[in-house]
Order: structure tokens, then C-alpha cells, then sequence
């Protein structure tokens, strides 16, 4: 099985390679150098003049109230959204992988929601919790809660970190449920021998053995709360009431789109890119030694 | 992260329009590339005007194409024009009037335009508040006047009549409003009165009506080293009254820019001030008499009423991109069929029916007293209240002529943030409308030192 393809010459493997590079280049490579370059410049928004300031735009961002209070706030969602996404998906899986009636059903119907565009699935959300036309929105305030996440931010921040562990469950459920799949039965059966009850067999068996899956995901949800939940916020709240609920990614398209301030969102999206490289170096030179395999 | 940066926007634009440049035959009309962000059903009456246009004459083809909201097309033009592939005209909206006006080689100003060209088109006969808002300080016309809104209240007759308030005399004071509310709320009506645009009615409009300054230097008309005066007492007074009104229930805070736009319509909201553009909406949905009103004021502030200002677009002309040099990139050809596409949205007939149809107001005189004479006011009572409340208190002053500050978009969204924060009583009205006065004005510095270096 292990048997090696050797290309005869150079100029096959790099033919097959040159379109992935070529799209590696001209999407990822080349949009962050400018964007870089970009990060060093105070311009007008039409360009017709630019000047080289150095690093004055990183400077005014980090003491820029309004940016130190975007970071504690993804802060604060990118964590509820990674650990009650991961939480209710490692539920849900360890149900799902028990021997039940209509499992595949049951299996396919969890998965659903990642097929959801965040826009979409910010709607759905809206439709359940606006003050006046929600359902759930107006049924908490029939029954004498205050409900109105225009207004408040911490029901704002509920509601926008609800809705996007939502879309992310399905995800991790099906890493869940692979990874519990792949545990032998033996190893459970053994402990069951030793007399060791579900919850303990549960706590000391199988959740050591999904740490590799467990933490893999944990990266993925926290790159997924801090990057792609653009469309949730933008649907829901557009960042406030006030800023309640402006993460880093927003605060990037506020300052570059509508207010045109290019040297500043620039400088920012090269901060959240320096985030990234250290969250990947992080993961590949320390954490994920210690996981237990 | 990296699919997100800006450069791959303008990249993806660039992409975009590139093919929309491509050189029509030379027996063909003349293209006039033309941006928008009118929606439907706004978008397509916009279309029908201009393949009326093209049908009219046989020489320049104006090619309109919808580029998503207003902040979207703005963008897009920004990033067209840096990219050398910039539309002919962009339609823009009201607050990116200072940063158009700071845009330099970017722009061709109306008034060069219609020199050039040797075409005529009558401004004075414009409603002042409309084309004062796009007219440098000199008067000369920047931008062309198209879609203008104001800002009215809609009140709901059946819970007027429900409350025993007159429906046919609908409050015209602040202090008469929070009477009115007070009696919706006793006969138990739960949202008395709401706002659609905080921003621009409960401050700009206000401030305007009252003949109070936004910004120093006539609202930025005078200059860019403006500064903001939010904090200024009448202001303060509304914000509080705002504020208090919401804690008992008198008024509920629906949302920025037009989210609070449902709720009269839905017949929830017994009183709405939203942009007169929302009649069209309110004749379709509501199942309930109603009524139209000009914006209240308070009685006691002297001066007041004077005029509302406008809201809605403007149709700039951009040269082609950065280097495009004296002739901004165009053909004689080019910019003799933009200006006869203005002439021909100009007329009083097309404006007219653009008014009927759409419940924009007006922008001529003309086309004001075309529609008077087909007895339309008299078919569709309360139409006019929008022309009126522009038209109120004479010509209009430093404060009631518009704002001209530069990076207002932001302006406006940190306006609504910190109404927001005081809805939530998390700072008091004073507090709101300071920090708002703070963080504005470092938009504003910032937005005077970029554009300086644009204007060496």
C-alpha cells in the first residue's frame, strides 16, 4: 500500500501544482500583502493621495477605546460560542452514538444546520427573538420578561453567540460522533468489568480519548467565532445596540466599508492575522503534543 | 481572514466592472455607465426612466446597474474609480455629500459639467433645501438633485379616535406629542409613538427645525474644520425627554436607520416619524385610518418651525480613475450624454411622476405645481406634507440648509450608539450627547487631515 509515485522530470509536478498555487497566490498571498502595505498608509478613500506613516495606524488602533473594547468582546463571545458548541455537540453525539431507534434519521436531521447560511440562519433567529415580531420574543415578553436585544447588550450578546454555536454544533457533532465511533468497544467493555459506572467510564475513558478531536475542534470554533460569523452579526444586530456586540471581524468591515477608512481596517485585519499564525503555531508546536493519542 | 481584506475587494470590483468598460461599435450610442442603489420597486421605476431617456434620443445609451445598498455602492464606486474603471454617474446618498465634496480629481462637479457641455438646467427653480444641500458654499451645484425624502409623522386615526383624541388634528408640538402619548398609553395602546433614522430625525431634523447648529461653520458648509455641538441644550432637552418618554412607556426605541419602519404599518406604533418615503409602504400594509403631520417642534424655542431637511440621493459624475487627467478619462461624446441624461431628469414631467409614484418629494417647484394641478393632492390627502415641511418657515438658514461633514456615515452610526447606550441607561442624555460630540470630532479631524494631503 505504501508504494511511491516517482514523477519522471520536473516540469509534470509542477505543471499540476501551478493551479493551486496560482490560486494560493493571487487569493491569499497577494490580498494580504496588500493589505499589509496598506496597514502602513493614511489615505483619502479615493486614493488620490498617501502617505507613508510608519506604524502610526497600529498605534492609533491599540489605544483606540472602541478597538480594545471589540477585542473583550469576541473575547467573551468566540469562548461561549466554542464551548457551548463544542458542549451541546459532545451531548448530542454520545446520545447519537448510543443504539437507538431511527438513529440515522435522528443523525442526519444534527447535521442539517450546517448546511444553513449564517445570513440565513441569523433570519431564522430573528424570526424566534425580535421583541415585536418573534415568536419566542414575544411570548418572554407576554410572559413579563424584558426581551429587547436592540436595546439591551447582554441579550444581544446571548443572542448572537446562540445563534452562531448553532450553526457550528452540526459540525463538531459529526467530528463528536466519528471520534466516539472510533474508541474500541473493548476498552469500555473492560472498564465496564471493573465495575465503573457510565458517567465515570464517560469522564475517564472516552473523554481522554476524544482530547486529539476535542481540541482539533476547539480550533476550528475559535476560528470560526472569531471569522466567520460576520453574516450572524451583520443580520442581527450590525454590532450594537451601542457596541455590545462589535467583534474585531465587524469593527474590520465597519471601518474599511461604510466608514472608508482604509490605513485603520487595514491595520486591524493585520492584527487578527497575526492572531491566526499564533493560534496555528500554538497548535502545531505545543498543545497538540500533550493531547492524549 | 485573508479572503476578508479590503484589496480583495477591490479586486473582485475591478473584476466586475472591467467588462462593463468595453468600447461600444462606432455606429452605436454612446454608453453612460450609471450605478445605483435603489431597490425594488424603487430601483426598477428608476430604470424606466432611463430607458425612457434612451428611447428618447437615438444617440447615448445610459446603462443602469443596481449595486446593492447605498454604503455598498458607495464603495464600489470608491474602489471602481482607484482601479481606473469608475462609472460615469454613481448615485449617492445625502450623508456622503462631504466626502464626495472632498473627493478632488475624483469628481466632476455638475455646474463644470453642464458648462462644458453648453447644456442648461434651471436650479433656481430647485426646492432650496434640496439643491442647497449639494451646492458648494458658493452655490455652485455639485451633485444633481434626484430622490429626496423628509422626514413626517404618521399617526394612526383609529387609535387616535380610541383615546379620545381628534384624528383630524393631529399633535404639532413636542408638549402636545407627549400629551397625545400619554392618553394613547391610558387607553392602552402599548407602543404610543416610535422613530424610524434616531439619527437623522431625532437629531438632524430636530436641530434643523429649530434653526439650532449641528457642527460650527454652518453645519460644515463653511469648511472642514467644523465642529461638532450636539451638547448644545436642545439637544440635551430631546435626548432626556427621549429618554424619560421610553422609561414610561410612552415611546419605544424600534432600531437604527429605517428597522423601526414596521411597526406603523403593522398598526402596532399609534405615532411613527419616519421619512415621508415610507407612505408608499403605509398605503400598501395598513389596515387602519391614518394620517400625515409635519415633524413636531418645541413651542418655546423661538424661531422654530423653519424648514426639515432632506434625505435620499444625489447623482455625482466621476472622472474614470486617478490618472485620467483633463478629460477625466471621457469622450466630448461621454460627457455631453451625461448631461442630457441630467437635462432629461430634470424636466418637470419626469419629476413629477417620479414624486407621484414613489413618495419622494418633489425637487422643482415646477413639477410641485405640475402634480397640484392634476388634483393628485386633492386625490391623496397628507402627499404634500413632506414639500410642506420642507417648504416651512421661508428660506432656509446655516442650520436648516443641511450638513456637509465629511466621514458622516460613522457620524451617524456613532450618533445611534450612544442614543442607544442612553436608552439603556447606561449614561445619562448629557453624557450621550458629549461623548457623541467627542468621538465625532476625531472623525471629523481625522477626515480634515486625510483629505488636506488630498487637496495639495
Amino acid at each position: 500500500m505504501d508504494r511511491k509515485v516517482i514523477f519522471k522530470g520536473r516540469a509534470l509536478p509542477m505543471l499540476l501544482l501551478l493551479p493551486q498555487l496560482a490560486v494560493t497566490l493571487v487569493f491569499f498571498i497577494w490580498p494580504a500583502a496588500m493589505a499589509v502595505w496598506q496597514s502602513l498608509l493614511q489615505e483619502d478613500a479615493f486614493g488620490l493621495s498617501s502617505t507613508f506613516v510608519g506604524l502610526e495606524n497600529f498605534a492609533d488602533v491599540l489605544a483606540d477605546p472602541a478597538w480594545r473594547g471589540a477585542a473583550a468582546n469576541t473575547a467573551v463571545f468566540a469562548s461561549s460560542v466554542a464551548v457551548l458548541a463544542l458542549g451541546v455537540a459532545l451531548f448530542l453525539a454520545v446520545q447519537a452514538d448510543k443504539a437507538i431507534r431511527g438513529q440515522r434519521f435522528y443523525r442526519t436531521m444534527l447535521i442539517w444546520p450546517y448546511a444553513v447560511a449564517p445570513a440565513i440562519s441569523a433570519v431564522l433567529w430573528l424570526f424566534l427573538f425580535h421583541p415585536s415580531i418573534g415568536l419566542i420574543g414575544r411570548a418572554l415578553n407576554a410572559a413579563g420578561v424584558l426581551w429587547d436585544y436592540q436595546l439591551n447588550g447582554s441579550q444581544a450578546m446571548l443572542l448572537v453567540v446562540i445563534a452562531s454555536a448553532w450553526k457550528q454544533v452540526s459540525y463538531n457533532f459529526i467530528f463528536f460522533l466519528a471520534g466516539l465511533q472510533s474508541i474500541p468497544k473493548s476498552v469500555l467493555e473492560a472498564a465496564a468489568i471493573d465495575g465503573a459506572r457510565p458517567l465515570r467510564r464517560f469522564w475517564t475513558v472516552v473523554f481522554p480519548l476524544l482530547s486529539p478531536t476535542t481540541f482539533f475542534l476547539l480550533v476550528v470554533n475559535l476560528v470560526y467565532a472569531f471569522f466567520d460569523t460576520f453574516g450572524v452579526i451583520h443580520a442581527l444586530t450590525k454590532g450594537g445596540p451601542g457596541k455590545a456586540t462589535e467583534t474585531l471581524i465587524y469593527k474590520v468591515y465597519v471601518d474599511g466599508v461604510d466608514n472608508l477608512n482604509l490605513g485603520s481596517s487595514a491595520a486591524q485585519s493585520v492584527l487578527l492575522m497575526v492572531f491566526v499564525i499564533a493560534l496555528t503555531v500554538v497548535q502545531f508546536r505545543f498543545v497538540e503534543r500533550r493531547v492524549h493519542y | 481572514m485573508l479572503r476578508r481584506t479590503l484589496a480583495a475587494a477591490a479586486a473582485a470590483v475591478l473584476a466586475l466592472a472591467a467588462p462593463a468598460q468595453a468600447q461600444a461599435p462606432a455606429a452605436a450610442p454612446v454608453e453612460i455607465q450609471f450605478w445605483h442603489g435603489l431597490p425594488q420597486p424603487l430601483g426598477g421605476l428608476l430604470e424606466k426612466i432611463v430607458s425612457d431617456f434612451n428611447a428618447s434620443q437615438p444617440r447615448y445609451k445610459v446603462v443602469p446597474t443596481f449595486r446593492g445598498s447605498y454604503p455598498e455602492t458607495m464603495v464600489g464606486a470608491v474602489a471602481a474609480f482607484r482601479s481606473s474603471s469608475a462609472p460615469h454617474i454613481v448615485q449617492m446618498f445625502e450623508v456622503g455629500t462631504g466626502t464626495m465634496m472632498a473627493a478632488g480629481r475624483a469628481i466632476r462637479p455638475v455646474h463644470e459639467l453642464l458648462t462644458a457641455t453648453g447644456v442648461n438646467i434651471d436650479f433656481a427653480d430647485y426646492l432650496a433645501p434640496v439643491r442647497g444641500y449639494y451646492q458648494a458654499a458658493d452655490g455652485r451645484q455639485m451633485s444633481m438633485p434626484f430622490n429626496s425624502s423628509t422626514a413626517v409623522m404618521f399617526y394612526n386615526k383609529d387609535m387616535f379616535q380610541r383615546a379620545g383624541l381628534d384624528p383630524n388634528a393631529p399633535p404639532k408640538t413636542w408638549q402636545e406629542v407627549e400629551a397625545a402619548a400619554r392618553k394613547l398609553k391610558e387607553a392602552g395602546i402599548a407602543c404610543p409613538m416610535t422613530t424610524s433614522w434616531p439619527a437623522w430625525i431625532q437629531v438632524e431634523q430636530l436641530l434643523a427645525i429649530h434653526n439650532q447648529p449641528l457642527a460650527t461653520q454652518a453645519n460644515g458648509f463653511r469648511g472642514m474644520n467644523a465642529e461638532m455641538r450636539l451638547g448644545g441644550p436642545l439637544m440635551v432637552r430631546h435626548m432626556q425627554n427621549l429618554v424619560e418618554w421610553q422609561r414610561q412607556g410612552l415611546f419605544r426605541y424600534g432600531g437604527r436607520d429605517s428597522a423601526a419602519d414596521g411597526l406603523f404599518p403593522s398598526g402596532e406604533c399609534a405615532m411613527a416619524f419616519a421619512s415621508s418615503g415610507l407612505r408608499a409602504r403605509v398605503v400598501r400594509e395598513a389596515k387602519f385610518q391614518w394620517g400625515t403631520a409635519m415633524l413636531p417642534y418645541y413651542s418655546d424655542v423661538a424661531g422654530a418651525p423653519r424648514n426639515s431637511i432632506i434625505g435620499g440621493a444625489s447623482f455625482w459624475v466621476m472622472n474614470k480613475g486617478p490618472n485620467a487627467g483633463e478629460t477625466g478619462g471621457r469622450s466630448a461624446a461621454e460627457w455631453r450624454g451625461v448631461a442630457e441624461f441630467f437635462r432629461y431628469i430634470a424636466s418637470p414631467e419626469v419629476d413629477a411622476k417620479w414624486h407621484q409614484d414613489t413618495g419622494y418629494v418633489p425637487v422643482r417647484r415646477a413639477s410641485y405645481e405640475l402634480t397640484r394641478r392634476a388634483g393628485y393632492y386633492t386625490a391623496n390627502p397628507g402627499a404634500d406634507v413632506a414639500i410642506e415641511s420642507l417648504l416651512r418657515g421661508g428660506a432656509a438658514t446655516d442650520n436648516s440648509r443641511g450638513i456637509r461633514l465629511g466621514g458622516y456615515v460613522e457620524i451617524r452610526t456613532i450618533i445611534q450608539e450612544e442614543m442607544e447606550k442612553a436608552f439603556q441607561a447606561g449614561q445619562s442624555a448629557q453624557q450621550a450627547m458629549q461623548a457623541a460630540d467627542t468621538r465625532a470630532n476625531a472623525v471629523l479631524r481625522n477626515f480634515e487631515r486625510q483629505n488636506a494631503r488630498a487637496a495639495q
